[in-house]
């Protein structure tokens, strides 16, 4: 899974989607979860750096990793390799 | 090593433009972390979530304020509290301490009254199902009997002439005040004339002290011009009967109805800025009394039997996130610790939800369920919240009104209920469910208590 190439992430957390024309807000770990995502890093390895960052456990970040995801889906800006 | 960095959920929140959002704009822009200066976390720690909390301060200072402003309009201003809104001891006793007499709707209400200490001539009869042990008992207390019908009327007559004891009564009167829906179930109509009737019996029978008018317009009334009606149309009476008979009422009851500051569902605005305040319902009622043709010197005693509006804001319950979940269309929804079986007042209010803990400025909007495995548990259809997560707690606000009465033993055992006192000490006042309030009135048939025989 990666964020689509044409996806625009400013550092303020602002996203554009040029194939649809909606534009989107992120929070402050939004914003890097996604730079990482883009950045070409593997789930494990964004989960690890998280994990170290920030005051969350590794069960509570799984669940709010999948709902973002989800999220992410659902926007479709998100797309997977052959 | 330094300090890890505060972990919100991540968030994407697609942006909204060329149109407003019909959910509303954010609400909610600080956290309520303590309730009278005592820490909601510290509360749920000691007493378990969800809790309801009172604030004894709050009922106080709403009662204060409600009475300055019909004390300093009119000479004789009395309040009765209304048992059913809210008749946990504790908050009926500050009330009573405030001077508010009791009002009650059935015996048991009655026999709570008298238990807090309230003697029987300070008590309001009122409801449409009185029977005659209760009716017996309130004539011999000489309290305050409001008929709502002719077979009661007719009771009272029956059981006075038994006793051989003045029945001290009121009549109840509906009545069209300009508003929709008219309230026509209770009492005697004033514009057919039948309220009208019913006084000239009472004022023939030997055994009836015709002491008092009363009505109650409706409930979350959101003018205050139709009880400035109704203070009128009941005056015109008290009038009519100084005519006739050369007798005075003592006291005119507007009973309760104003509206607190909730917001009603599907209200455009906020019931804050909606709703009137006391003082715009002091001065439509308290005009219409002085200028009606009432003779100054017997201007009678105004009684109010206001409930919601007393007591809605000093009522909070809190809870905790039980889940985060995501609906098929992309929509949060996020499961609470509180039913519609505590929040009985989530069906017609869009009550104000607040995170306990501190958050950022991100937001999503949030349907919130309660927990019971039921359809209709919804507490919010739609609100705007930032992300919360398991266990983070919520404060309800502005719940005081009906909630711990007519609240539901179901699915789950109903939780503690505390006062927070004037010097910030918490108090049970009632103590959570166990198991065991529930089966200690259950009863097993002898062919049950095995079930391994059948």
């Amino acid at each position: 899974m990666q964020i689509k190439k044409n996806i625009a992430v400013s550092d303020s957390g602002f996203v554009f989607d040029p194939t649809s024309g909606e534009s989107y807000t992120l929070n402050t770990v939004g914003v890097e979860i996604i730079n990482l995502l883009k950045a070409g890093l593997h789930e494990d390895e964004i989960k690890h750096k998280i994990l170290e960052e920030y005051e969350v456990s590794a069960s509570a970040y799984d669940k709010s990793f999948i709902d973002f995801v989800a999220m992410l889906k659902n926007y479709e800006l998100v797309e997977y390799a052959d | 090593m330094s300090e890890k960095k505060k972990f919100e959920r991540p968030v994407i929140k697609k942006v909204q433009t060329g149109m407003t959002n019909k959910f509303g704009t954010r609400t909610e822009f600080d956290p309520i972390t303590h309730i009278d200066k005592v820490p909601v976390k510290e509360l749920i720690e000691k007493h378990g979530s969800p809790l309801y909390v009172v604030s004894e301060q709050t009922i106080r200072s709403t009662y204060q304020d409600l009475y300055r402003a019909f004390s300093t309009r009119y000479p004789k201003v009395q309040m009765a509290w209304s048992y059913k809104t809210n008749y946990l001891d504790a908050v009926c006793r500050v009330f009573h301490q405030e001077g508010s007499w009791a009002e009650v709707v059935s015996g048991f209400e009655y026999d709570k009254a008298l238990a807090n200490g309230i003697s029987g001539e300070h008590i309001i009869f009122n409801g449409p199902d009185k029977d005659e042990a209760a009716l017996e008992k309130a004539i011999t207390k000489k309290s305050l009997i409001h008929i709502d019908h002719f077979d009661e009327l007719y009771s009272i007559i029956e059981i006075a002439n038994e006793l051989n004891i003045t029945a001290r009564v009121a009549i109840r009167i509906n009545m069209d005040t300009g508003i929709f829906p008219q309230w026509t179930r209770f009492g005697f109509n004033y514009d057919n004339g039948e309220a009208w009737e019913v006084i000239n019996r009472i004022m023939l029978q030997e055994k009836l002290e015709l002491i008092g008018l009363h009505a109650h317009i409706g409930t979350y009334i959101m003018s205050a011009l139709p009880y400035g009606v109704a203070a009128s149309k009941l005056a015109n009476l008290a009038a009519s009967v100084e005519k006739k008979f050369g007798h005075n009422v003592k006291y005119i009851d507007l009973g309760g109805g104003f509206a607190s500051k909730n917001t009603l569902k599907g209200a455009y605005l906020s019931g804050t800025d909606t709703c009137p305040s006391f003082d715009e319902y002091a001065e439509a009622i308290t005009s219409a009394l002085v200028r009606s043709e009432i003779k100054p010197e017997h201007l009678p005693m105004l009684i109010l039997e206001t409930g919601r509006a007393l007591i809605d804001d000093a009522g909070y319950i809190l809870g905790s996130v039980i889940a985060n979940k995501r609906m098929p269309d992309g929509k949060r929804s996020m499961i609470i610790d509180v039913g519609v079986n505590f929040l009985f007042t989530s069906f017609w209010y869009e009550h104000k939800i607040t995170p306990a803990q501190s958050f950022s400025h991100h937001t999503e909007d949030t349907i919130i369920y309660g927990p019971l495995c039921m359809n209709i548990d919804i507490i919010r259809e739609h609100i705007t919240l930032p992300p919360l997560k398991r266990g983070d707690h919520v404060v309800i606000s502005r719940i005081g009104a009906y909630n711990m009465t007519q609240w539901m033993q179901f699915i789950n055992l109903r939780p503690s209920i505390v006062m927070i006192d004037m010097d910030g000490k918490a108090h049970v006042i009632r103590e959570n469910e166990t198991l065991n309030t529930v089966k200690q009135n259950e009863r097993i048939p002898e062919h049950l208590t095995d079930i391994n025989k059948k």
